[in-house]
C-alpha cells in the first residue's frame, strides 16, 4: 500500500464573522454558533478561483513533503464548487504546477471528494508514483446565492486543502502508511443534498443529520473490525468538518472522546471537500503523527457518498 | 404500555419535554424534535422495539408524528 507524506493547505485572508452574516439572515450570531459551532469563515476574494486555492495548497504539501511538481505523477482534485461545467479544475492546477501531460482527474464529489481521492491515490500511485490530492472549494458563490437560507448560507467557508500519497517506500518521518480503506455510495438520498447549476443549494438538513450520524460511525466502526483495531486505538480522528454537532455525534457513537476528533470548524466553517485536508494539514504540523500512531480519516457529503480511511 | 405509549416516552426522553403532542402533530414544527435528536429516537425507537431500522426507511417524514411512527414500527414487528 501506499504512504501520506504529507498536507497543505490555503484559507483566503478575508474573515466572515457570525455578526457580518447575522445581519444579512436576520438572525443571532450566536444562534449560528449553537446549531453548527462555527463562530468566523473565510471568504475567498473575487478573482480567487477553487484553481487558485488548489494551487496554492499544493505548493505548500509539496514543500512540506521536500519535493517539486516535477515528481507529481498525477493530480487527483476534488471540488463540488467550481466555477464551470467543464473543465474542472485539475487541469488549470497542473499547469498552473508546470506539469502539463501528467493525469489531471477532476472529482466532483462535494464534501467526501478528499477522502475518495485519497483512497483511490493509494493503489494509484504504485503506477503513477506521487499522486497530489486536492480539495479545494468556493463554497461563498454558493452560500451567498438568493434566496439565501438562514439554515444553510452560514454553515459554509472557502479555501482548500492538498495530500500527497506515494510509493510506502521509506516513507520516513512525518509520514503515516495506508493502511485500508472503505467506501460507500447511495443515490437513494440524491436529492437530499445537491446543487443544481445557477440554484441555491439544496439541503434537507434532518435526513443529511441522520444518516450521516448512522453512516459515519458504522463506515469507521467496519474498517476498524475488518483490520482488527479498536476506535479506542485510533489517535486522531481526521473528520470531514460539517458541523461540531455532528462531530461530537460520532465521537459517542464510538465510544471515544471528542476531543480525540480535530476540529476546526469553529474558524473555517464548512469548506466542503477541502475541510478533511485542512484538518489534517493543521494537525499533522502540529503536532504530527509519531511513529505507532493510528490515524483514521472520515467523511460523509453529496450523493450520499461517505466512507474511512486508516493510516499509520 | 400499548405502543404509542411507549413511543410518547421515547418521545419525551429524546426532546426532554414532559408536554404530549398530538399524535398526528408535526414533532418538528412543534418543536419535539431536531436535526440532532432525530438520529437518538431512532436509536431509542431500535432499542426499545427490538428492531433493526434500515439506513434506506430512515427518511424523516416517516418520523414525522407519533402516528407515522406508531404505523412504521409496527409495520416492522
Amino acid at each position: 500500500m501506499a504512504a501520506i507524506k504529507a498536507f497543505g493547505a490555503y484559507l483566503p485572508s478575508r474573515i466572515v464573522t457570525n455578526s457580518e452574516l447575522a445581519a444579512r439572515l436576520d438572525c443571532e450570531p450566536n444562534w449560528i454558533l449553537d446549531v453548527s459551532g462555527i463562530e468566523e469563515r473565510r471568504y475567498a476574494v473575487p478573482d480567487e478561483s477553487v484553481a487558485s486555492m488548489g494551487v496554492a495548497a499544493a505548493r505548500e504539501c509539496l514543500d512540506h513533503a521536500g519535493l517539486k511538481a516535477t515528481d507529481v505523477g498525477m493530480i487527483l482534485v476534488s471540488s463540488g464548487s467550481s466555477e464551470r461545467r467543464f473543465p474542472g479544475p485539475a487541469s488549470a492546477i497542473a499547469h498552473a504546477l508546470n506539469r502539463d501531460g501528467i493525469p489531471s482527474i477532476d472529482l466532483p464529489i462535494a464534501s467526501a471528494g478528499s477522502l475518495f481521492g485519497m483512497a483511490m491515490a493509494a493503489p494509484l500511485s504504485a503506477m503513477h508514483g506521487n499522486v497530489l490530492v486536492i480539495a479545494s472549494e468556493k463554497m461563498s458563490a454558493i452560500a451567498m446565492r438568493e434566496p439565501m437560507e438562514r439554515g444553510v448560507a452560514p454553515l459554509f467557508g472557502d479555501g482548500a486543502g492538498a495530500c500527497l500519497i506515494g510509493p510506502a517506500i521509506d516513507p520516513g518521518a512525518g509520514s503515516a502508511r495506508i493502511i485500508d480503506y472503505i467506501l460507500h455510495s447511495d443515490g437513494a438520498f440524491a436529492d437530499d443534498l445537491r446543487l443544481e447549476f445557477d440554484a441555491p443549494l439544496a439541503m434537507n438538513g434532518r435526513s443529511v443529520i441522520l444518516q450521516a450520524s448512522r453512516k459515519v460511525p458504522s463506515a469507521i466502526g467496519e474498517l476498524l473490525d475488518k483490520n482488527g483495531r479498536t476506535a479506542q486505538s485510533v489517535k486522531v480522528f481526521l473528520m470531514h468538518q460539517a458541523n461540531q454537532n455532528l462531530m461530537d455525534r460520532v465521537a459517542r457513537a464510538l465510544d471515544v472522546e471528542a476531543a480525540r476528533f480535530y476540529s476546526n470548524i469553529r474558524r473555517y466553517g464548512n469548506t466542503s471537500s477541502a475541510s478533511m485536508l485542512i484538518a489534517a494539514a493543521e494537525w499533522w504540523r502540529d503536532p504530527g503523527p509519531a511513529a505507532g500512531d493510528l490515524i483514521c480519516f472520515a467523511a460523509f457529503g453529496a450523493g450520499f457518498n461517505w466512507g474511512a480511511l486508516l493510516a499509520g | 404500555m400499548d405502543n404509542k405509549e411507549r413511543i410518547l416516552a421515547i418521545v419525551r426522553k429524546v426532546s426532554n419535554q414532559t408536554a404530549a403532542p398530538d399524535p398526528d402533530e408535526s414533532l418538528f414544527d412543534s418543536g419535539f424534535l431536531d436535526s440532532f435528536a432525530l438520529p437518538d429516537m431512532v436509536s431509542e425507537l431500535e432499542r426499545e422495539f427490538g428492531i433493526k431500522i434500515p439506513d434506506s426507511d430512515l427518511n424523516p417524514r416517516k418520523f414525522e408524528s407519533i402516528a407515522k411512527i406508531q404505523s412504521y414500527i409496527e409495520s416492522r414487528m
